[in-house]
């Protein structure tokens, strides 16, 4: 498996980084380059494991359902580039 | 009964699968303690977890998940013991965090299934593919600046239960009938207020059509229908346009869709479907979700009554009809009201004054059930009053609109204005006479052979009581003097 | 000053019970000992007035006999927590200007001990990197040299904190781990740090790089301010889901109590090509130590070693492609404006971040996108499994794993490497910790021939961070590492 420029595109905008044509080209060799040293995990039988996503052993905790947060408009807007009557400002966003 | 569809080269069949987004009931969101309440200020139920701040994290509410399990049980689904919460990773301005977490591979609840009930009284299972718990997205608006779009958080972060069902309906008549009835079953069990109107209750719909017998065809998902009319519409506009195309020779295009409520056509979706590719994978900052088959039990035990099981009680115990049965059981609080209206009382007719007397009064001042000026003590009073024979059905008619107007007490509203039913045969036997007398032309054609003419008599002596009379004792001494 | 600088975190507490000393005249040295070494530009932002105000409250709980664990002990805090009303970046462009309006549960902890903050220090951006080279603010440097002089990095990422504390510009720093950058850049600047097991440290409040692998833990000159600041760090955090609530051992009792009994493991898989040969000696030296001090050493099997590297290299650029779909330039940070949302997110996020960051949010998008997910993440988690199994089936016989910290020393800055796979090795003995969860401390040991220092990593079981001050303590004792850095505040030189 090996991305061209092509897949670099397609990765970069699932991402949503902009990626000039310019770099596409070296940015997919540093991928394969990557990938192909990854694929050492071939080597690695693994039919009947189950594949591990946290090591915590105990079970998700749970919380009381008790309004206790928010209400906090200024904390929530004080770093946005752009807000206005309380609400973050976006680009127009056509649907 | 065949809900095929006729199209210009033979039948086809329509097969249909909803998705509805239902909103939990609980106080805060399901990962964060900010309220989940409707009607704040712009952004004002909002944490910093919401808002996705660097390094926050989410702790999940108890309450949602039992929410989640109450659902399944009221669908007799499966409940998972162990369920994941995995990330959907899309971009969009109303999903602070990138991805909205939700149950991909491993949801809280599994197969379960939903009876319907049909307008003639006939029953369909739908199954229940699965439930499973997930985020709701913020709002973007985009009327409010020309090229800027404002976005306000106070619904990211709030639970809902996204219901799949299976591609069971075949017809949007069915399909409202499901997302009726799921709706009924979500407000008994009080796990979802059910408000379409304010969103709480959504539906995407998957369509497909094909030739009766035929492998299903390719289907398309409309999206975020708020309304059981704009569901219908959408999927009978999606059927004709479906079947078009494909008796033109084209074929469909597997796609999401949006309803234009103005129009009543639905449209491509422009946006966000470029390459949607979601990457699901756990999300590492949960861990499983684990409940213990005791909890489970707890919960189940403590279930209310569903429709179901009343529907069934009301048919089988009290002899309803299944249609009577199915509008009562609608909505619990009717149910309740009916429990209450009816205890002691002809059941039968105290549904049938409900389904058509108090219904229809309540419909036509624009009110619901817990707005009615008649209480059930009321209702059953009146039915009691009929019953015993002291008013007739038509001076209960009568009462019963005084009753609404008022919310008086039907012994009162007889006792003031003296509509106690005149069941002394005495009394009534003056009044005949009266009649016989003043008619006596009608009597002779009645002797001679003219029996149309009973009915005319029976009005007169109504007319003559002011409609007091007991109209059973009028019959029965009309006919002896009558006849004899 | 430079007697003040010399002062263990220990020692300094004890003087300043003691009245010998003041927490505005610690915190007075070590603010002038950063301006000292500036150059090595490993504070990105200070604090001064905060850490004198601190101070001076350090000083008045102390004269009112209520002192907490760390009352007066001036600390230095990797960028990626955050830290309110400080400037809190991750040492990365997206999120310039970001002033956070709360405090990280793991700085709330050092605080309310009585730590004094002195301010943030240089990290890899987004906590990605081995050598502190990918940092927004430039490069920090290791305070040690060799005999050419050159300016070494620090590792990474918590490159700024390894090279405070060596140089004496922080008597503590906070750190994160998330495939070795806590172990890695202490080994590479002669300073002892931990990582604790995964959930003793709360991650609210630290910028998520990969959240099944971070773990914040600390860097400290001594191993017994280590467990110092360890026992203060801890807390079990209802507000982070993967918090543990097992009780957090008597770590300072640990550091003394020797190893005598104890049975260590010696994994012979990390031998590895191309390792040093200093390295090898020293790990033998170790052994050695431990063995004179009553320990019973082991060799061990963990056959999938080889493989924590490349699972590593999946598993976190996943994660962190997903946590970092938060820096789309609408609620903080840094924005480049565009006509359309979908042109902001992508010339603010190509901005925004570097090219180390761009090339791993680009591999983990890669690895969880349709058609790939099986054959790479999948993958990676079910080597993850057999990796963790290894460890469980050796500490089933012993009670901790010695090994290398790094198979090399310190190297210079802006070393040109065209492979980016070349860089990644770094981790090799670092990352299968992370992988397990399991907890690991890099101590000084020794000194190439070139005078730059090396670490020994001790590795234990989940929960069991007394073992590792046990050994940690002894492998301190035996090495007597008193040598000093040459770019050191207060300076030898």
């Amino acid at each position: 498996m090996s991305v061209d420029k092509t897949t670099v595109a397609k990765i970069a905008r699932l991402a949503r980084i902009a990626v000039p044509d310019e770099r596409q080209g070296p940015l997919a060799d540093e991928l394969n380059a990557i990938l192909d040293w990854i694929a050492e995990l071939d080597e690695v039988k693994t039919d009947h494991v189950e594949p591990l996503a946290s090591v915590t052993g105990h079970a998700l905790p749970m919380r009381d359902d008790v309004v206790n947060d928010g209400g906090c408009v200024d904390d929530v807007l004080a770093n946005a580039p752009e807000s206005a009557s309380g609400f973050f400002v976006v680009p127009k966003v056509v649907e | 009964m065949t809900n095929l569809v006729q199209g210009r080269t033979g039948e086809w069949e329509v097969v249909i699968g909803l998705e509805v987004h239902a909103q939990v009931s609980s106080q805060a969101k399901l990962f964060s303690g900010a309220s989940a309440s409707f009607g704040a200020g712009p952004n004002e139920h909002v944490s910093l977890v919401d808002a996705a701040m660097p390094g926050m994290l989410p702790v999940i509410n108890r309450e949602c998940v039992y929410q989640a399990i109450r659902t399944g049980l009221g669908l007799k689904a499966k409940i998972n013991l162990v369920s994941i919460f995995d990330r959907k990773n899309y971009f969009y301005a109303d999903l602070p965090q990138g991805y909205q977490i939700s149950q991909f591979k491993d949801p809280i609840v599994g197969e379960g299934m939903l009876r319907i009930v049909l307008a003639d009284g006939t029953t369909r299972d739908i199954g229940i593919e699965r439930l499973h718990l997930e985020q709701d997205a913020g709002k973007s608006m985009h009327d409010q600046h020309p090229s800027k779009s404002y976005i306000d958080l106070n619904r990211t972060g709030v639970a809902l239960m996204e219901i799949v069902s299976r591609p069971d309906m075949r017809s949007s008549a069915e399909a409202a009938a499901y997302v009726r009835k799921l709706r009924s079953i979500l407000r008994y069990l009080g796990t979802c207020d059910g408000n379409m109107e304010e969103g709480s209750l959504r539906a995407d719909v998957n369509v497909s059509v094909r030739r009766p017998g035929a492998p299903f065809g390719t289907r398309t998902e409309t999206k975020n229908l708020n309304s059981l009319r704009f569901i219908q519409m959408a999927i009978d506009y999606e059927v004709a346009r479906q079947i078009e195309i494909l008796e033109d020779g084209g074929s469909i295009d597997q796609e999401t869709r949006l309803f234009d409520t103005n129009t009543g056509t639905t449209r491509t979706m422009r946006s966000k479907e470029d390459a949607h590719d979601y990457r699901y994978f756990p999300d590492p900052d949960l861990l499983p979700l684990m409940v213990s088959q005791d909890e489970v039990d707890k919960l189940a035990a403590a279930l209310p009554e569903l429709p179901d099981q009343i529907r069934d009680r009301l048919i089988d115990d009290y002899g309803l009809s299944p249609y009577d049965a199915a509008v009562i059981t609608e909505e619990r609080a009717t149910a309740l009201y009916y429990e209450a209206a009816s205890a002691g009382q002809d059941r039968k007719l105290v549904a049938n004054w409900m389904t058509v007397e108090l219904f229809g009064a309540l419909n036509k001042g624009g009110k619901s059930l817990g707005q009615s000026p008649v209480t059930p003590e009321n209702l059953a009073a009146l039915v009691g009053l009929i019953s015993d024979g002291t008013i007739s059905g038509r001076i209960a008619k009568d009462v019963f609109a005084d009753m609404f107007e008022t919310g008086k007490a039907p012994d009162v509203i007889v006792a003031e204005k003296g509509l106690k039913q005149v069941s002394d045969s005495g009394a009534i036997e003056t009044l005949i006479d009266d009649v016989m007398n003043a008619n006596a032309d009608k009597v002779a054609e009645y002797r001679g052979g003219k029996d149309k003419l009973f009915g005319f008599f029976v009005g007169q002596v109504m007319k003559a009581s002011g409609g007091q009379a007991n109209p059973g004792m009028v019959n029965d001494i009309l006919r002896q003097k009558l006849d004899g | 000053m430079s007697d003040l600088l010399s002062l263990s975190a220990v020692e300094a507490r004890a003087a300043l019970d003691n009245k010998d000393i003041s927490a505005v005249e610690l915190t007075t040295a070590y603010l002038a000992a950063a301006d000292e070494t500036a150059s090595l530009n490993n504070y990105v932002a200070r604090t001064a007035d905060q850490a004198l105000t601190m101070a001076a409250e350090s000083d008045k709980r102390i004269a009112d006999g209520t002192a907490g664990l760390l009352e007066g002990v001036p600390i230095g805090v990797k960028d990626l927590f955050c830290t309110k009303g400080v400037a809190s970046t991750a040492c990365s462009r997206i999120l310039d200007g970001f002033v956070p309006r709360y405090e990280s549960t793991v700085t709330a902890n050092l605080w309310a001990a009585g730590g004094v903050m002195l301010g943030k220090l240089n990290c890899d951006e987004f906590a990605m990197g081995s050598a502190n080279e990918t940092s927004a603010f430039g490069a920090a440097i290791n305070p040690w040299q060799g005999p050419d002089k050159l300016d070494l990095v620090p590792g990474g990422s918590s490159g700024g904190s390894a090279s405070a504390v060596a140089a004496r510009s922080a008597l503590m720093a906070t750190g994160t781990d998330t495939g070795g950058s806590i172990r890695q850049p202490a080994a590479f600047c002669g300073v002892v740090g931990l990582k604790p097991t995964y959930g003793r440290c709360s991650r609210w409040g630290i910028v998520a790089f990969a959240s099944s692998l971070d773990q914040a833990g600390p860097f400290t000159r001594t191993v017994a301010d280590n467990a110092l600041m360890m026992t203060a760090m801890a807390s079990h955090d209802p507000k982070d889901s993967t918090s543990s609530a097992v009780p957090l051992q008597d770590l300072a009792a640990a550091v003394t109590a020797g190893v005598k009994g104890m049975k260590i493991g010696v994994p012979k898989e990390y031998v590895m090509d191309g390792m040093d040969s200093e390295v090898t000696a020293l790990w033998q030296q170790g052994q050695a130590w431990l063995q004179a001090a009553g320990a019973e050493l082991v060799e061990v099997s963990l056959p999938h070693t080889k493989y924590a590297l490349p699972a590593y290299y999946i598993i976190a650029p996943a994660e962190a492609s997903s946590n970092l779909a938060r820096y789309d330039g609408v609620r903080y940070g840094s924005r480049v404006e565009a006509d359309s949302l979908d042109g902001m997110y992508e010339a603010t996020r190509a901005a925004g971040f570097g090219d180390e960051v761009q090339r791993r949010i680009m591999i983990g998008t890669y690895v969880l996108s349709a058609g790939y997910y099986d054959a790479y993440y999948l993958k990676a988690q079910k080597v993850r499994r057999l990796i963790k199994n290894d460890f469980d089936s050796v500490f089933e016989t012993v009670d901790a794993l010695i090994t290398p910290a790094t198979p090399t020393a310190a190297f210079p800055v802006g070393r040109k490497i065209d492979d980016p796979v070349t860089n990644f090795l770094n981790d090799v003995f670092t990352v299968p910790a992370n992988l397990a969860g399991l907890p690991g401390m890099s101590v000084p040991a020794g000194l190439t021939k070139d005078g730059l220092p090396l670490g020994l990593q001790i590795v234990g079981k989940a929960f069991d961070e007394a073992s590792l001050y046990r050994v940690g303590g002894v492998i301190e004792a035996a090495a007597n590492f008193t040598t000093t850095p040459a770019r050191m505040a207060g300076g030898a030189s």
